[in-house]
Order: C-alpha cells, then sequence, then structure tokens
C-alpha cells in the first residue's frame, strides 16, 4: 500500500472491470488497495501497511465472529452487500453482548467485475462501518475467473469486547421466561425474493439491514434477566428459536397473532407460498428474559429506533423434545419445525 | 390482506367448530379425505384438528403432485439435464424430491446439470425466447389447475416456431386417482372427501358426480382456507348423518358445476390420455395422466430426446398405498421414522412437508405425546 504510485492513470471507476491483475498482488492490486480500500477505510491501522494490524488489547473478554456474504443481486432496496457484511458481523458480536471495535475484510472478487460496482460497495461498507463505530483494520482481496464467483463474496471478521458482568448465551433460556423480537419479521427475505430474476415482483419492501449493537447495548442496561440474545438471519425467526431450544433443553410456544410481520410481506409471502417466520432478517434481534421484566425490555426495544415495532412473542416452557410450537389465532396449535432443506415455494 | 384474512378468522372458526361439535353423532366415527395437499396445508398451518371432535378424523391424501411423482420420471427429468444437456426449468418444490440411487434435481445441479426454478411456465418460455441456442425443456407436473398454462405454452411455442422449447408431460388426473383409492384391494376407510378447490375450478364439481354415486361416499368441493376447511367438513358430517352421498359444493365463489370449458379445450388440443401411469405411493393408476399428442411431438421432451423411463418401484416396505387409503396410520409402517424421513423420504407420504406421513412425523408426534 505504501508502494508509491508507479502508474500514471488513476483506476476507472467508471467504465473499468476488474481484472486478474487486481488479485496478482502486483501494481494494479496495489493500486486498487490504495485508490479504493484505503481510501475508503483510512485508519491508523490500516495505514500502518503490513501484513496485520497491530492493535492495544482492550479490556474485558473478546467476542469474535466471522461471517461469510454471499448475496444475489449484489444491490437490494435498503442496503448492498457492502454493508450487509458489517451488519452481519457486528451483529453478531453484539448478540453476546460485545462492544463492536474491529472489522477484517477479505473480498474474493470476479473477474469482470464493473470497478463502479466494486466502488459503490466498498463506500457502502465503509459508511456502515464508521456508522457502526467499528475500524476495518486490516483486508485481502482475491480475483477469481469469470464464472468462478458470483460479482462479490465478502467475508468479515468482527473483534470486540463483552463488559464485565454481561453473560448471554442460548443455553440460558429457563421455563416461564418470555420471548420477545425487535420488530417486523421477513423483510429482507422478501426485499431480496422480490428482486431475483426469474421471481421479480412488485413489493414495496426495504431490507431491515441494521446494526443492532447499540439497541442490544440498551436491551442489556434495561434488563438484568436478560437471558440471550439473537439475530434470526437466514432460516428466519423458526430456525433461530429452533437452535435456542435444543440449546437450553427446553420448548417455545409462540403466540401467532402477536408475531409483527408487514401486511406487504405476509402478502408477497402468501404469494410465494413462503412462511414469514422462515424468512431471513439482517436488522431483527429476538430476546429471551425472565417474564417479570418482559414489560421493562419491551419498553426498552421500543425506546429504540430500531425497535419500535417489538413484541412479546411467547414464552419458554418445559418441554425435553425441544419443540417450538405455534399458537395459532384459531385456538389450534401448530409445530414451528426446522427448516427442511432449502425454502421452496410450495406449487399447491 | 383483504379478500384472505376473512377467511382465517379465528372467532369464526371457534363458532364453526362449536357448529360441528353439535353436529357430529358421538356413537360413529367419521374419516373425511382430505384429496389436496392445499387442504394439508392449511389443516397443519392453522391446527385446525385440534379444533375438530375426537371422532372426526382428517385423512391426508395423494394430491400433492410433487409427492405422487414417481422415481422413473424423476429420474427422466435428471436425464435430461445429465444426459441431454438441456436446461431444465422446474416449479421450485420438485428439487428435493429423491430419485434413483438418493438422486435428485438439487443434486443433479450440484453435479453440473443446469436446473432452473420457475414460478411459471412463462418463465421457461422467456428463457427459450431469450436464448434460442439453448434447449429449454419444462418440467411438466401437476394436476388438472396446472395443466392449461402447459397446454398454452405449447400452443404459444407453436405459434412463435420456438423450436428449442419443450415440456416433459407428467400432469396427472384427480378422478382417476380418487376412483384407484375407492377401488384398489382392501378398499377404503373412508367415509367422505373434502373435494379438491383449484382442480374443480378447471374440472367443475360434476366431475365427481359418478365417484360419490357409485362409491357411496360425499363429495363436498372445498376452498382452501380454514374457514372453507371447517364448512367442508360440517357440510361431509351433515351428508353422513343423513345417509347422503352427494357432490356439494362450498367453493363457490371459484367452482362452478361445469368448470372452466375454455381451459378444457385447450388441454384437449395438446394433451390425450395415458393407457397407464405410475404414482409414488399408488402404483399404476389407468387412465390417470396426460401425453403430450403426436401431432404436437415436436415440443415433446420425451420424443425430441428419446427419452425412455423406467418403471422403478417404491420400497417394499413403504406403506403409502395403505395410508393413502386411510387403512393404515403413519405409525404402522416398518420405514416410518427410520430409514424414511423428511430428510430422505422413501414414499410418497414423506416427500413433501403436506404428506400424511410427514406431517406426523412433525407435527403429529408432537400432540399424539403431549405433556399433560
Amino acid at each position: 500500500m505504501s508502494i508509491k504510485p508507479g502508474y500514471t492513470r488513476p483506476l476507472d471507476l467508471k467504465h473499468g472491470r476488474v481484472d486478474m491483475t487486481h488479485g496478482s498482488g502486483g501494481r494494479a492490486m496495489a493500486q486498487l488497495i490504495h485508490e479504493l480500500f484505503a481510501a475508503e477505510f483510512g485508519n491508523e491501522w490500516l495505514a500502518q501497511g503490513n501484513d496485520q494490524a497491530i492493535v492495544p488489547p482492550p479490556g474485558g473478554r473478546l467476542a469474535v465472529a466471522t461471517d461469510g456474504h454471499v448475496v444475489s443481486p449484489l444491490f437490494f432496496p435498503g442496503g448492498d452487500i457492502g454493508s450487509l457484511a458489517v451488519h452481519g458481523t457486528v451483529n453478531d458480536l453484539a448478540m453476546g453482548g460485545a462492544t463492536p471495535l474491529y472489522l477484517t475484510v477479505g473480498f474474493i472478487l470476479e473477474e469482470g467485475l464493473p470497478l463502479a460496482d466494486l466502488a459503490r460497495i466498498v463506500r457502502s461498507l465503509a459508511h456502515a462501518a464508521r456508522e457502526a463505530g467499528v475500524a476495518v483494520i486490516t483486508g485481502d482481496t482475491k480475483v477469481v475467473e469469470q464464472g468462478k464467483g458470483d460479482g462479490v463474496f465478502i467475508t468479515t471478521t468482527g473483534i470486540g469486547v463483552v463488559p464485565d458482568g454481561v453473560n448471554l448465551s442460548g443455553h440460558l433460556a429457563q421455563p416461564g421466561d418470555a420471548v420477545l423480537v425487535s420488530g417486523m419479521l421477513g423483510d429482507h427475505g422478501v426485499a431480496i425474493l422480490s428482486q431475483r430474476e426469474g421471481l421479480a415482483f412488485a413489493a414495496d419492501v426495504v431490507s431491515d439491514s441494521a446494526a443492532l449493537h447499540t439497541l442490544a447495548a440498551q436491551l442489556i442496561a434495561a434488563c438484568p434477566s436478560l437471558r440471550l440474545m439473537r439475530d434470526p438471519t437466514r432460516g428466519g425467526l423458526a430456525t433461530t428459536l429452533n437452535e435456542i431450544a435444543v440449546q437450553s433443553g427446553v420448548g417455545i410456544r409462540l403466540d401467532e397473532a402477536a408475531i409483527p410481520v408487514r401486511p406487504v410481506v405476509r402478502a408477497a409471502c402468501e404469494f410465494l407460498g413462503l412462511d414469514p417466520l422462515y424468512c431471513a432478517n439482517e436488522g431483527k434481534l429476538t430476546a429471551i428474559c425472565a417474564a417479570a421484566d418482559a414489560p421493562a425490555l419491551l419498553a426498552a426495544m421500543r425506546a429504540h429506533p430500531l425497535g419500535q415495532d417489538a413484541a412479546i412473542i411467547g414464552e419458554v416452557i418445559a418441554d425435553p423434545r425441544c419443540f417450538v410450537r405455534a399458537r395459532t389465532p384459531f385456538g389450534g396449535e401448530r409445530l414451528v419445525d426446522w427448516l427442511n432443506g432449502e425454502m421452496l415455494p410450495r406449487i399447491c | 390482506m383483504k379478500y384472505v384474512d376473512e377467511f382465517r378468522d379465528g372467532h369464526a372458526a371457534r363458532a364453526l367448530a362449536a357448529e360441528i361439535a353439535a353436529v357430529v353423532q358421538p356413537d360413529r366415527q367419521y374419516r373425511l379425505m382430505e384429496f389436496c395437499g392445499g387442504h394439508t396445508h392449511a389443516i397443519a398451518r392453522y391446527g385446525l384438528s385440534a379444533l375438530l371432535p375426537d371422532n372426526v378424523e382428517l385423512i391426508h391424501g395423494p394430491g400433492c403432485p410433487v409427492c405422487v411423482l414417481p422415481i422413473g420420471r424423476l429420474d427422466g427429468a435428471i436425464a435430461l439435464t445429465l444426459e441431454h444437456g438441456v436446461t431444465l426449468c422446474t416449479y421450485g418444490d420438485t428439487l428435493r424430491v429423491p430419485g434413483s440411487g438418493r438422486m435428485s434435481l438439487y443434486k443433479a445441479r450440484a453435479a453440473g446439470g443446469d436446473v432452473r426454478m420457475v414460478y411459471s411456465v412463462d418463465d421457461a418460455l422467456a428463457l427459450a425466447r431469450a436464448e434460442p441456442q439453448r434447449q429449454v425443456v419444462f418440467f411438466a407436473i401437476g394436476f388438472e389447475t396446472t395443466t392449461p398454462p402447459t397446454a398454452l405454452a405449447l400452443l404459444t411455442a407453436r405459434a412463435e416456431g420456438l423450436n428449442n422449447f419443450s415440456v416433459y408431460a407428467n400432469h396427472v388426473l384427480t378422478p382417476a386417482a380418487m376412483r384407484h383409492l375407492l377401488a384398489s384391494g382392501d378398499g377404503v376407510a373412508l367415509d367422505g372427501f373434502i373435494g379438491p378447490s383449484h382442480v374443480s375450478t378447471v374440472i367443475g364439481s360434476d366431475a365427481y358426480a359418478d365417484i360419490a354415486r357409485d362409491s357411496g361416499k360425499p363429495v363436498v368441493i372445498t376452498g382452501f382456507e380454514p374457514l372453507d376447511v371447517l364448512i367442508g367438513v360440517r357440510m361431509l358430517i351433515e351428508q353422513i348423518n343423513q345417509g347422503r352421498a352427494e357432490v356439494e359444493n362450498q367453493f363457490i365463489r371459484a367452482v362452478t358445476a361445469t368448470g372452466n370449458r375454455k381451459a378444457r379445450q385447450v388441454v384437449d388440443e395438446v394433451f390425450a390420455l395415458r393407457p397407464v401411469f405410475d404414482w409414488r405411493g399408488l402404483g399404476e393408476v389407468a387412465a390417470s395422466a396426460l401425453a403430450i399428442r403426436p401431432e404436437w411431438s415436436a415440443w415433446d421432451a420425451e420424443v425430441k430426446f428419446g427419452l425412455t423411463t423406467h418403471s422403478v418401484a417404491d420400497n417394499k416396505a413403504c406403506e403409502c398405498g395403505a395410508i393413502l387409503q386411510g387403512r393404515k396410520k403413519p405409525q404402522d409402517c416398518k420405514v416410518f421414522a427410520t430409514v424414511c424421513t423428511p430428510d430422505n423420504p422413501l414414499g410418497a407420504c414423506m416427500v413433501s412437508s403436506e404428506g400424511a406421513c410427514a406431517a406426523h412425523y412433525a407435527y403429529g408426534r408432537f400432540v399424539s405425546k403431549e405433556p399433560a
């Protein structure tokens, strides 16, 4: 990065494309790093220009999370793969009660990707990182031949610090606890589907992609009995709650009528033969706490801009089989099972 | 959602459940088969069984087109993509259906096959138009509801001279399957049918008249919404109580006695009856499926690619046939929840989440062992 430009012409961020030289370790790569990545991410650690970032040890326990991002399309209503790569990892840290500090970013670029797209993604990633208060302290770029990638893959690793006294974990849910969600479910999944080639439909849905660390911090402060938080991304709320039920050795009973879903998301799912409980979210969390503290936790969620539609949606129950079930508005109950294979639309 | 929520109202459902409880005769058993997967889905999704008296039993029928797709035909689809190199366009839920040797379209895709999920046959036509060098095959499955769009696509392909488009036809017929269930082997342990919803918009309620008459079992054409199902159940119970076996229509907002003549004309123009067709779970069923007429063979993938499909028998231990006839329960089957699971289904009833065995695997185990 500190190689002083031997090139004469700046990157053509308007019409240029990623080619194999951008991953070869030569000048073209140095130029890409210098003119795009360093320019956008700029911070003291990145500026050291070494193979590693050396940072002072933060006080407290370290939280580390890594997440690979492969999304098609790269740009979608409400975000893009750049912002998503920050939010996904920051949220994984925040769900453990960590304050996110640093991020590493690995790009796998496909030959032929317009540099304008890459610049837009990098700027979005940098913007999201600044908003989330994390510094991109080291990174990597590789280029694969055309046809061997899907434009861009981004892997981010986040490092955060967990304050003393904060102990959140998926195995801490207890019978009698309350289950909450921070807002409307399924927005991200439906926003992505609405843009997919072959499925494109007009739905006014925007991805909920957002960094949840400030919301998470407020919830920790407001609720001493908070057992755990989790962001229901791939597989949706249904999958996340099944994971928690197994981890804690409990059952979960939801009140279906209480689960917040936007009418347009409900309609799109109806139309596509999908269930909003299995649709991905990128800016929502589910939290479990002692029933007595649930009103306070709900109030804390609703006091945050990202939690205005929060709701208490169910309770933890004793069940050695670890089933998640939902009370339907009809008075019946249905099992909210693990997703079987991939989420596929029904034909009939 | 307007015009949908009205049919999912919890208060109305509880009122209907009370009406049903009031009309059932406690000393008799009501075994009602919902033929369609759409009904099975509504029943599981809204927990309708829990609203019914104990002596009203809902039996899941073979009306899930994905589930009854036989292994041999699925092998054909896999061969089209892997051996003939075509681009196979398919409805989403066929992707994970197991064929021979644990193969599926998912795995065919991973093995390099070009398999694309489409929402409609129109998407396949559009792909064929956009990429004339590509051989596009539409994997046509489904009952009478999905057949007219396939027929229209063939008309369009011929009109446009789309020679790189063809159809692998696997459309099946509802009344034939109902007759087969009623006629075969040890007979059925059923007292009435919750009749098909969308299928009946095409074929009309009259299509079931001889079934009700000959079998002495009532058929109530019923919509797919939960309140529809409860009303259909009440209508069936009333017929059974009165000793009637008629075709009645609960789904009057969409189904007429004669159905959609235009749609059937289009289907007749393109398709002819197959003498026999394999159904997963039921075996060979006479006159139960459609083939593309010889004059349309230029668009028939089976002819075009010289596809020979073999009949592959279901696993011997599989009890799908008896389960679909209401004679056995999923838990009576030796392979249920052992060799045959939702992740590795053997029989039709386990393939889709709507199948009787899959529903029992997920939901039935849960209600039957509910702790006090």
